[in-house]
């Protein structure tokens, strides 16, 4: 193991401990605002790990949009719901609890399962000659070449957003 | 290496824009922005003219249609495929959104109330069509997965911006299960890129060949596109955010969801699974039949004890999503079980369009309903139809006994030729199953019927009031009868356009 | 670093996720744990681009994506749920219950 690939390892090693404890306070803390703030920390988390991938550009992205943006809107939500309202402070779950637990179990175990038996020996990661002229470059050559007709249809689906949301918004009951 | 790939220091191999194969979709995207530019700078323009300017695009994107009619080939870097399905559900699901548009126009306020649904509407319309026909067109995942979301996310907003809370519940609802079921498919789709290394459906289809690629991961990633798709087409037991969107949503908009995206859902199920994946169906016909054979069943058993027309219309849709998952299953090895499901879309699009315009007509006809559920649809407010107005119930009669599948009428031939591909591919036991979901189903068909016209009108009779003016449904309703009883005669032409449905371009 | 660690990590966050959506009853929460899956789903989706060596960084293309999508999603879906927070005051799955859940 050379020592690249153990600092890898060690990052690794911190990052993803980091990652299931701030996901699993995120499903079972009862405040919502505390949800929303181990999240953000989850999606830092993510956004190391997307550098240890060599996906320097996605990491920057989930930090501005991800962990920036869209947070900060489900926050801004939370604030207008009120922080001392009893639906964002108390949420007490009932019968459905055990039922989840088992469904959310049972499909980790399969998908690791799957996993277990068909992922390949993969050596480790290196997109160097994907990324030699940098990773902001070769996506943004993939993106407006290959995938061209998908950003124009993502144009589309934002303004269906953008128009939605003003809709659902602007209407007084 | 990939000649896209190489060093910066090469100019950029520009992408080559093939504007005709896209053709429809453009005329509709450029409606739909005209539209909201419309509802802008034109706030007070009438509904009948945001419906006339909606129903040109439709025209114009259906001519456009007509013009690439004989086109087949790849385009945008393998982003869509010009072939057979991309085809005749761009045709169906024009005449759809040309029936919804009308519904949508007429609205369910009557004379001298304002509209329920903000002018928005109708570019929404516009929009959730173009991803519709998107989704049916695209042959790489990552254009299946944003086409879906256009049409969700425009479904979502159309189903939510109305006054009632009814409706909004619905938004909810089918926005958090929808949600939901696309982190599914999504996952599914990461799982067949890392066991396929692409996303493009003719190079999954080229790896899926392959039998000595990697098994286990890619079959992982099929079950969970299979949770993904059958969530979209509210498959049992996946099904049971269903009902309740139904029976919330005004009803031009879940006339519009039950039709229109059934057939965007299947078109895009059909070349996933039967195109793309058809390499692993020994893997995969497992799970879609036993999804079909609860999908009839549970469908057709809930149906029965409903007594809200709207509920029961959702529940005899997801049995229906069960005979097309029989299409589905049959679809990998024989070619008619292809054209077999896409004509079924067809008549059912039009069966069901019609179905909820009658509902839609009745509901017109009691008091105002209290605000909170929403409009009237119990099965009560169908006694004695028949002789208040035998119109809406002829035509009623007409859905229900097509939706049935009695003979002379649409919906037989579309379950026939489906049945038929069943057995070619070696199901028949599936088809039996088919054939007992059929059975039990007349039931709830025909007790619709039983109350319009042999039961007494409760009430005063004199307490209901005019439905008003009703131009754009009564041409809707006249269109849709029409369709239905005109295919029932003569279905040889459909199914012969179908067929040409047959070969799938990955 | 194996390919199957960041796979299994990724399984790991999606299942929370999905015990979110099904044991959470606030609206807004559960929307959280959607996003929570949608980002399992991106670790899979960089993870497999780096090992499969994708020239055509198509994993991370995609990732890309997936975060506009997320993003306007969220706008919608909150918008919905203001919406029904401004009639019913609360925003609740089970206490949304006009229509049989």
């Amino acid at each position: 193991m050379t020592s690249s690939e153990q600092a890898e390892l060690i990052v690794f090693i911190i990052l993803a401990p980091l990652a299931v404890v701030t996901a699993l306070g995120m499903v079972l803390t009862r405040n919502a605002v505390y949800s929303a703030l181990l999240l953000v920390v989850n999606f830092f988390c993510l956004a190391g790990f997307y550098v240890l991938l060599e996906a320097q550009f996605v990491a920057a992205v989930q930090v501005i949009v991800y962990a920036g943006a869209i947070m900060v809107l489900f926050l801004f939500v939370l604030m207008l719901l009120g922080i001392g309202n009893e639906v964002v402070v108390k949420e007490q779950m009932r019968g459905q609890r055990p039922a989840a637990v088992l469904l959310a179990l049972g499909l980790l175990v399969a998908i690791v399962g799957a996993l277990a038996a068909g992922v390949f020996d993969a050596e480790p990661a290196s997109l160097a000659a994907a990324n030699e002229g940098g990773n902001v470059e070769a996506i943004g050559r993939i993106l407006f070449t290959r995938y061209t007709f998908a950003f124009e249809t993502a144009g589309i689906l934002l303004v269906v957003a953008a128009v939605g949301a003003l809709v659902l918004g602007k209407r007084q009951p | 290496m990939h000649p896209l790939a190489q060093a910066t220091t090469q100019p950029l191999p520009l992408p080559e824009v093939d504007w005709r194969a896209i053709a429809p979709e453009l005329a509709l995207a450029v409606a739909g922005v005209v539209l909201l530019l419309v509802v802008a700078f034109w706030p007070r323009a009438g509904r009948g003219v945001l419906a006339g300017l909606t129903l040109a695009g439709l025209a114009a994107a259906a001519a456009l249609t007509v013009w690439n009619w004989d086109l087949e080939r790849v385009a945008f870097e393998g982003a869509v495929s010009l072939d057979g399905i991309t085809r005749y559900a761009r045709a169906v699901l024009l005449a759809v959104g040309a029936l919804a548009t009308l519904m949508v126009a007429q609205g369910d306020s009557r004379e001298g109330e304002p509209d329920d649904s903000p002018p928005e509407v109708f570019p929404l319309l516009l929009f959730a069509l173009l991803g519709m026909v998107l989704l049916a067109a695209a042959s790489d995942l990552l254009v299946v997965f944003i086409a879906l979301e256009i049409l969700s996310l425009s479904l979502y907003v159309m189903a939510g911006e109305t006054r009632r809370l009814a409706a909004q519940e619905a938004a909810m609802k089918y926005f958090l299960l929808g949600a939901f079921s696309s982190a599914f498919l999504l996952y599914g789709i990461a799982l067949c890129y890392g066991a396929t290394g692409s996303t493009n459906l003719l190079e999954i289809a080229d790896a899926t060949g392959d039998p000595t690629a990697d098994g286990t991961l890619l079959l992982a990633g099929v079950g969970l596109l299979a949770v993904g798709f059958l969530f979209k087409v509210s498959a049992v037991p996946f099904h049971m955010w269903t009902p309740d969107v139904y029976q919330g949503t005004p009803t031009p908009v879940a006339a519009f969801m039950a039709a229109a995206t059934k057939v965007a859902g299947f078109a895009v199920f059909l070349r996933v699974f039967a195109g793309a994946l058809g390499g692993l169906v020994v893997s995969w016909r497992p799970v879609i039949a036993g999804a079909a054979v609860l999908t009839m069943l549970v469908g057709a058993a809930l149906a029965v004890v409903q007594t809200d027309l709207k509920r029961m219309l959702a529940y005899s849709s997801i049995s229906h999503a069960g005979y097309l998952l029989v299409g589905v299953a049959a679809a990998a090895t024989v070619p008619a079980g292809v054209s077999a499901s896409m004509f079924y879309l067809l008549t059912y699009a039009f069966m069901v369009m019609g179905a909820f315009m009658v509902v839609q007509y009745v509901s017109r006809l009691g008091p105002p309903d209290d605000d909170a559920i929403g409009e009237r649809s119990s099965l009560e407010d169908y006694r004695g139809l028949a002789r208040r107005h035998p119109w809406a119930a002829g035509l009623l009669a007409v859905f229900m006994l097509a939706l049935t599948g009695i003979p002379p009428l649409s919906g037989f031939w579309a379950k026939y030729y489906v049945f038929l591909a069943g057995i070619e591919a070696g199901l028949t036991w599936l088809v039996v199953v088919a054939v007992i979901s059929s059975v039990i189903s007349a039931f709830f068909y025909l007790r619709v019927l039983v109350v319009a016209y042999l039961q007494e009108p409760v009430g005063d009779p004199g307490a209901e009031t005019a439905p008003g003016r009703t131009p754009a449904l009564g041409v809707a309703l006249g269109l849709a009868g029409l369709l239905t009883v005109a295919i029932g005669l003569a279905p040889e032409a459909l199914i012969a356009a179908a067929r040409s449905a047959e070969r799938i371009l990955g | 670093m194996p390919l199957m660690y960041p796979l299994v990590f990724a399984a790991f966050l999606f299942s929370a996720g999905v015990y979110g959506v099904l044991a959470r009853r606030n609206a807004v929460m559960v929307l959280m744990s959607i996003e929570l899956m949608l980002n399992a789903v991106n670790v899979n989706l960089v993870a497999f681009n780096a090992y499969l060596r994708d020239e055509l960084v198509s994993g991370q293309v995609f990732a890309l994506f997936v975060i506009a999508v997320a993003a306007a999603e969220v706008g919608i879906g909150l918008a919905i749920v203001l919406l029904i927070f401004r009639n019913r005051e609360t925003v609740n799955i089970d206490e949304v219950d006009l229509l049989r859940w």
